[in-house]
């Protein structure tokens, strides 16, 4: 008997009993359907924050004072030194010492009450340098970011960013206006376009200064404190090697005695984006996991019915081996019948999977909705594949029950 | 005459079977011979093991000793799949329960045997052909379940012709049709017979055992009588076929 007449055999005997056949497909079918709705929901989560962490800039690295230690050895916690110093941002710009640096950039932080007439918005100010926005790769949206002779100058200029401009001037454009933080008076002279995201902290709340006007007027006579230096590589793979270099430097330029335990610490993007992705895949592990229990439990299902179809249908299985079907014959009939079943659910449990997919996003749970779900190829075919598997594997028992009947004994059964 | 060619050669045939701890003896040293166009009709009451007997006869059992010959072919040393191959291919099987596939049109449960025989040429029209021989062509695509029961047997009847086998093997044909059906399957078995096919015929009751050209009898796994016959069909006012036909024994 050829797979044809076999997969025509199997097929009567499932419309033979359609509602049966349906109710048990559709355990397969939402054990495949959970699979991939689960794994797309993982990896859509993985997806977005890779895209976050991405915008960050994937090539910088940033480094910080080590926490410093008072007297009798009480930590102050993390970035309470001041160890870093002009000095070190002057030596890291040093193409000849560190090759694999573009640009380095010192950074301080600054809180600040900002008011605009009579709006008022709270937004962490930062003071840099003009290369500020290459290294973080901000765009402008509109007027221009300042110039090293605003840094020079201690000019009172600032620009900020998309939540900014919508809080504080309700969508005006601010180029140009006048406003104060911390009672100091700044004009605006540009405007950062958006950069979406919110996972990681929001982006677009963000207020830039020089960073010598932010020592003048806002750091409150704490000198001349450099929170953290951002260095940028020329391109996510030399990432390592600019660690390295700028390793090297500031242990020189600390006279650090004890490698192991330097003042400083670094902290690349990609360790945040391997940390993230870690995270993520350990999620979507865990809901595919889930979804694959019922996937099991689906197959049981099948098994069960194909015990009480064996059963049902023993006066049936006499009938064809007394008119000459062979053991395998009988055996591979219901064994297509249970592939055929749960192959069957697998695919409409993949369309019910992907279609639910594609919809999930727009549902929202209070403000937040799910991050889009993104249907990896993979789990389509691995869910199928395991679909099909689960009706092998659970058809092998009923089946050679149904083929080793004895003929007499199969066509006396009532 | 020419001797006939022997179809059916079952020497010294014993069958034992165990139902716990007890040996049933169910046929006891039996030698039968059946030629090339005969009409065998075995007989015999509940016990005698005639449905023993027609279970060798179909190859659906071995025998415990003694050897069996079927159309020149030693089958009592065969295994199951071989066995399978003999029933499909020389032996055409009418079942008292009829035993169509359910759920199956007469046209799919005819060309049954053609499907496990791998043989595609064809097909359908041949199982038409046979289905058209019952007198059943135009009832090809209705399910057992829309049959009568006579034309459920017909279609049996071609299902059991459609590989052109050896010998038709009817276990107790009529016992759950009414007189008028089973009389035209009796008639539709003698027809089959007259054109030339062997035919062998198990049942408890005279009148149809009539129709067969040679009466085996069995008791306790022997054969007690062996007689060849003049086949008639029973008189329709024969009192005997009006009575239960337990009680003619």
């Amino acid at each position: 008997m050829s797979v044809f007449e076999a997969l025509r055999l199997a097929w009567q005997g499932l419309m033979g009993n359609r509602l049966r056949s349906g109710l048990t497909m559709l355990g397969i079918l939402i054990g495949v359907g959970a699979v991939i709705l689960l794994v797309a929901v993982g990896n859509g989560a993985s997806v977005q924050v890779q895209a976050q962490v991405a915008a960050l800039g994937s090539n910088i690295v940033y480094i910080y004072p080590s926490s410093t230690r008072a007297a009798g050895g009480v930590s102050q916690g993390f970035g309470s030194g001041t160890t870093l110093t002009q000095a070190d941002v002057t030596s890291l710009n040093n193409q000849a010492q560190a090759p694999h640096i573009v640009t380095a950039i010192p950074v301080t932080q600054a809180s600040g009450n900002m008011t605009w007439q009579n709006q008022n918005w709270f937004a962490q100010t930062t003071g840099s340098t003009a290369d500020f926005p290459e290294v973080r790769a901000y765009t402008m949206a509109t007027g221009s970011f300042f110039t090293p002779a605003d840094v020079q100058s201690n000019s009172k200029v600032v620009v900020v960013g998309k939540t900014v401009v919508d809080s504080l001037f309700q969508g005006q454009d601010p180029v140009g206006q006048q406003i104060k933080i911390n009672r100091q008076t700044f004009t605006v002279i540009g405007t950062f376009a958006s950069k979406g995201s919110a996972a990681l902290g929001n982006q677009d709340n963000v207020a830039v200064v020089p960073i010598t006007t932010a020592w003048a007027y806002l750091t409150g006579g704490r000198g001349k404190n450099i929170t953290q230096i951002i260095i940028e590589a020329p391109d996510p793979g030399s990432v390592t090697a600019a660690e390295q270099e700028a390793t090297t430097i500031l242990l020189n330029n600390h006279q650090v005695a004890d490698p192991a335990n330097p003042d400083f610490t670094m902290q690349s993007q990609q360790d945040i984006l391997s940390a993230t992705s870690s995270v993520t895949g350990t999620l979507t592990v865990l809901l595919g996991a889930i979804a694959a229990i019922s996937l099991v439990v689906g197959g049981i299902g099948i098994m069960n019915i194909m015990l009480v179809t064996v059963t049902e249908r023993t006066r049936e299985i006499g009938i064809r081996k007394a008119i000459g079907a062979r053991r395998r014959d009988i055996l591979l009939q219901f064994l297509i019948e249970s592939m055929v079943l749960s192959g069957l659910g697998g695919l409409l449990g993949i369309a019910v999977g992907w279609i639910v997919s594609a919809q999930i996003s727009a549902i929202k749970i209070g403000s937040n909705a799910l991050p889009p779900p993104v249907v990896s190829i993979p789990s389509v075919l691995l869910a199928f594949g395991v679909s099909v598997g689960i009706g092998l594997f659970f058809g092998i028992y009923p089946a050679n029950r149904a083929a080793g009947l004895h003929p007499i004994e199969a066509l006396r059964y009532e | 005459m020419a001797e006939a060619r022997a179809l059916i050669t079952l020497s010294k045939v014993t069958k034992v079977y165990r139902i716990g701890d007890i040996e049933v003896q169910a046929l006891r040293g039996l030698d039968l011979r059946i030629d090339e166009g005969e009409f065998v009709a075995i007989m015999g009451a509940s016990g005698s093991g005639k449905s023993t007997l027609m279970n060798l006869i179909g190859c659906l059992d071995t025998p415990t000793t003694g050897s069996y010959v079927l159309d020149e072919i030693d089958v009592a040393e065969l295994g199951d799949d071989e066995l399978a191959l003999i029933r499909n291919r020389r032996i055409g099987f009418v079942f008292q329960s009829f035993n169509l596939i359910p759920r199956s049109t007469a046209l799919h449960n005819v060309e049954m045997p053609l499907i496990y025989a791998g043989d595609t040429t064809q097909r359908e029209e041949r199982a038409m052909l046979a289905l058209d021989m019952v007198g059943l062509a135009d009832r090809a695509n209705h399910q057992p379940s829309e049959l009568s029961g006579g034309q459920q047997q017909r279609v049996a009847i071609a299902r059991a012709l459609i590989t052109e086998p050896a010998i038709v093997l009817a276990d107790e044909p009529t016992g759950n049709l009414d007189s008028e059906s089973s009389l035209e399957i009796m008639r539709l078995l003698a027809r089959l017979n007259g054109e030339g096919r062997t035919i062998v015929l198990i049942t408890h009751e005279p009148d149809i055992a009539a129709f067969a050209s040679r009466v085996v009898r069995l008791r306790d796994g022997h054969i007690v009588r062996d007689q060849r016959q003049v086949p008639h069909e029973p008189e329709a006012d024969d009192p005997i076929a009006e009575l239960p036909s337990e009680a003619v024994r």
